[in-house]
């Protein structure tokens, strides 16, 4: 490949915003010689909202609409961020019951996450049937969320000192129903996957990264533990109830792989979801044994966060979300700064796409699973 | 061939083929609808003419003529508007030489298998010209995929037929399909793999839809390409799929060989041709598509030495029956 030698030019090519590939308005300004790329450049911030900006003029429950909004494939873990924060700063105690069903949400919200990338990389690589079968999977957990909160997407679930409702009766059996169908399914997009020649000829050995350049970028998630990169805040900080969860003998991995290319990262994905499915399960039978009590606490009218600062970080469905929250005393923040795992994630395809086919581009783009939401904030 | 046709057959014979080229391929695409649908859990085109949407591509193919017939401003305009039917008419004169009976087919021409793989390779140029006309960056990028896939199949393909044409000792479609034997089946089996194999990458069907790639460079050649000259396209690739499946079933599956093959020749060819067509359809629906790069590694390192061997097991086998 390649025709430097016969005196050709490198030929510009925009990549999006609008682009099948780029799941939103990522643009990348690429050059390309033949179809090797030379260089790589993310332009971002086509969907640059200004979260932070909006955050210092809404009270904290306003924050948390706006807060699930930047990575839309797990609303209820950006939640988590924002009240993790601010509880922290109130000294607030939360009851028990919401710890473990906040434990359990978010662990639905990573399987709903993980099975969208779980449907889109393979139709990024041409195999159109896994994302229907994957949105088939989805729609029984967001049957489950949607029943307890009203929302399929943007939950609004979550209150500074809990949760805003308790289940419905009976909605534990449902959980555990839809988590058992979601496990089954799930078998079915592997097989059709993973040990498919096509697949892997497209993904073994593309796109290797390297754990040297994952500190470099500051990448986390499933991305950095296909490396080998062994971090998950679940069990190295642990917040909610996984503490118990990922201690001794409790369901929790911390799921790596070693080969650092775009297999081992859909592999890494995949196991992620039967693990998350685990932890669920474990949080509803600690739930039904757990007697009725409340699930929040009472909140004054106005809720004023006393001065002080606080970094709350969260191990988000694609990675690390930080939530550094600086108050004055006020019942806005004086400032709160996101730390999107995606923005990251993103940052080092300068590293990786350099050198690659633009086929391996999309193949290695698609495995790095991003929202662009959570990379323009 | 008989006596010199009167005018009169001539037209008629062109309608008919005509006809059966526009129909077959509705019908191919028809399938492909409700195949992939209940493949993916879905039900498909339910509402258009009522009973299970099947009017669905006539009502596609009124919106397409409504559509606006977009030019590029920068596009080689002549080339441009040349190249959907460049993509199309090759597929219409490779169908008239296939035999659907020893009596059914459009031209009987001496030569048919020839025939038919010049008609099909000058088709490519369809794509090619709309990769290049188009000035559109991922449109080029289609049209030098097709130019670099068009290298892969061409040789394999070529050979699998030539393994046919030398087993039954002719190059004429309906002679090959008249010495098939069953035991063929076996005989020839690496060569139909062959066929299948290069037929698949020849219309750009996946795994081997590389030209166009949607989530890659969006629609290859097609790009720029909106209205009818965009159904033209849609249109030659599903005629595509019907050439193939109709010629794997001629020269591989024995054609009209079966029960009542005098009055129902016909359509044991076309019955043979369905699942080959489906075979097409399965394929999209459950691979991946490969690299440009890994197809020629497959066509050189696979195909093209099976078709040797082949070529030269069906050489030995031709010797030994004499």
């Amino acid at each position: 490949m390649g025709s430097g030698s016969i005196g050709s030019a490198d030929m510009i090519l925009n990549i999006g915003p609008q682009h099948p590939a780029t799941h939103g308005v990522l643009r990348l300004r690429i050059v390309v010689d033949g179809e090797r790329l030379v260089s790589a450049d993310p332009v971002i911030g086509y969907m640059h909202r200004g979260a932070e900006k909006l955050f210092e003029v809404r009270d904290y429950r306003q924050i948390i609409v706006l807060a699930n909004r930047h990575d839309w494939l797990s609303a209820f873990s950006n939640e988590l961020g924002v009240v993790l924060a601010a509880e922290e700063l109130l000294g607030m105690e939360i009851p028990e019951r919401a710890t473990w069903t906040r434990t359990l949400l978010a662990e639905l919200q990573r399987t709903l996450s993980h099975l969208v990338f779980l449907g889109s990389y393979p139709l990024e690589l041409g195999a159109i049937t896994p994302t229907f079968f994957a949105f088939h999977e989805r729609e029984a957990i967001q049957a489950v969320l949607e029943e307890l909160s009203g929302g399929r997407l943007h939950y609004m679930f979550n209150r500074v000192g809990g949760l805003k409702d308790d289940h419905p009766a009976g909605w534990l059996d449902r959980v555990t129903k839809a988590v058992a169908d979601v496990r089954a399914g799930l078998a079915d997009i592997e097989g059709l996957l993973m040990t498919n020649e096509i697949l892997k000829a497209r993904t073994v050995g593309v796109g290797v990264l390297s754990p040297e350049l994952i500190k470099a970028y500051g990448v986390t998630g499933p991305i950095a533990r296909a490396s080998g990169v062994d971090v998950d805040l679940r069990r190295d900080a642990p917040y909610l109830a996984y503490g118990e969860l990922f201690g001794e003998g409790g369901p929790g991995r911390v799921v790596t792989r070693t080969g650092g290319d775009a297999y081992a990262r859909l592999s890494c994905l995949f196991e992620q979801t039967y693990n998350s499915l685990d932890i669920a399960d474990a949080c509803v039978a600690r739930l039904s044994e757990m007697p009725r009590g409340p699930i929040n606490q009472r909140l004054p009218k106005v809720l004023k966060v006393p001065e002080g600062e606080t970094y709350a970080v969260v191990e988000n469905s694609l990675g690390q979300n930080g939530y550094f929250l600086v108050s004055r005393g006020d019942k806005t923040p004086w400032r709160m700064k996101l730390r999107t795992a995606s923005f990251n994630n993103i940052g080092v395809l300068v590293e990786m796409l350099p050198g690659n086919l633009v086929s391996d581009m999309v193949s290695i783009m698609g495995s790095m699973f991003f929202v662009v939401g959570d990379v323009d904030k | 061939m008989g006596a010199a046709m009167s005018v009169w057959e001539v037209v008629l014979r062109s309608v008919a083929v005509l006809a059966a080229f526009l129909v077959l391929p509705l019908l191919v695409g028809f399938m492909e609808h409700k195949v992939m649908a209940h493949m993916q859990a879905r039900l498909g085109p339910m509402y258009a003419g009522g009973f299970h949407g099947w009017a669905q591509l006539i009502a596609d193919a009124a919106k397409f003529v409504q559509k606006d017939d977009l030019l590029p401003t920068a596009a080689d305009k002549g080339v441009f508007r040349l190249a959907p039917s460049l993509a199309l008419i090759p597929y219409l004169v490779a169908l008239a030489v296939v035999p659907l009976s020893p009596s059914i087919v459009g031209a009987d021409a001496p030569a048919s298998a020839v025939v038919v793989l010049a008609a099909t390779a000058v088709g490519v140029l369809g794509g090619l010209m709309a990769g290049w006309a188009s000035a559109n960056k991922y449109s080029l990028l289609g049209g030098l995929r097709s130019a670099a896939q068009l290298i892969a199949y061409e040789l394999p393909m070529v050979l699998a037929v030539a393994s046919v044409a030398l087993a039954a000792g002719t190059l004429s479609l309906t002679g090959i399909a008249t010495e098939w034997r069953p035991w063929w089946l076996l005989w020839q089996l690496p060569a139909a793999f062959v066929f299948l194999a290069g037929g698949c990458a020849e219309i750009q069907r996946p795994p081997f839809d590389m030209p166009l790639a949607d989530s890659e460079i969006v629609f290859g050649p097609y790009t720029e390409y909106s209205g009818l000259r965009f159904a033209l396209f849609l249109l030659a690739e599903y005629a595509g799929i019907v050439l193939m499946s109709l010629l794997m079933s001629v020269m591989f599956l024995g054609a009209w060989h079966g029960p009542w093959s005098g009055p129902l020749g016909w359509l044991w060819t076309i019955l043979k041709a369905v699942p080959i067509a489906f075979l097409f359809l399965w394929f999209r629906n459950s691979w991946p598509r490969l690299r440009e790069d890994q197809l020629q590694r497959f066509a050189w390192l696979v195909l093209v030495p099976l078709a040797l061997v082949q070529l030269l097991i069906t050489a030995v086998g031709v010797v030994m029956m004499r």
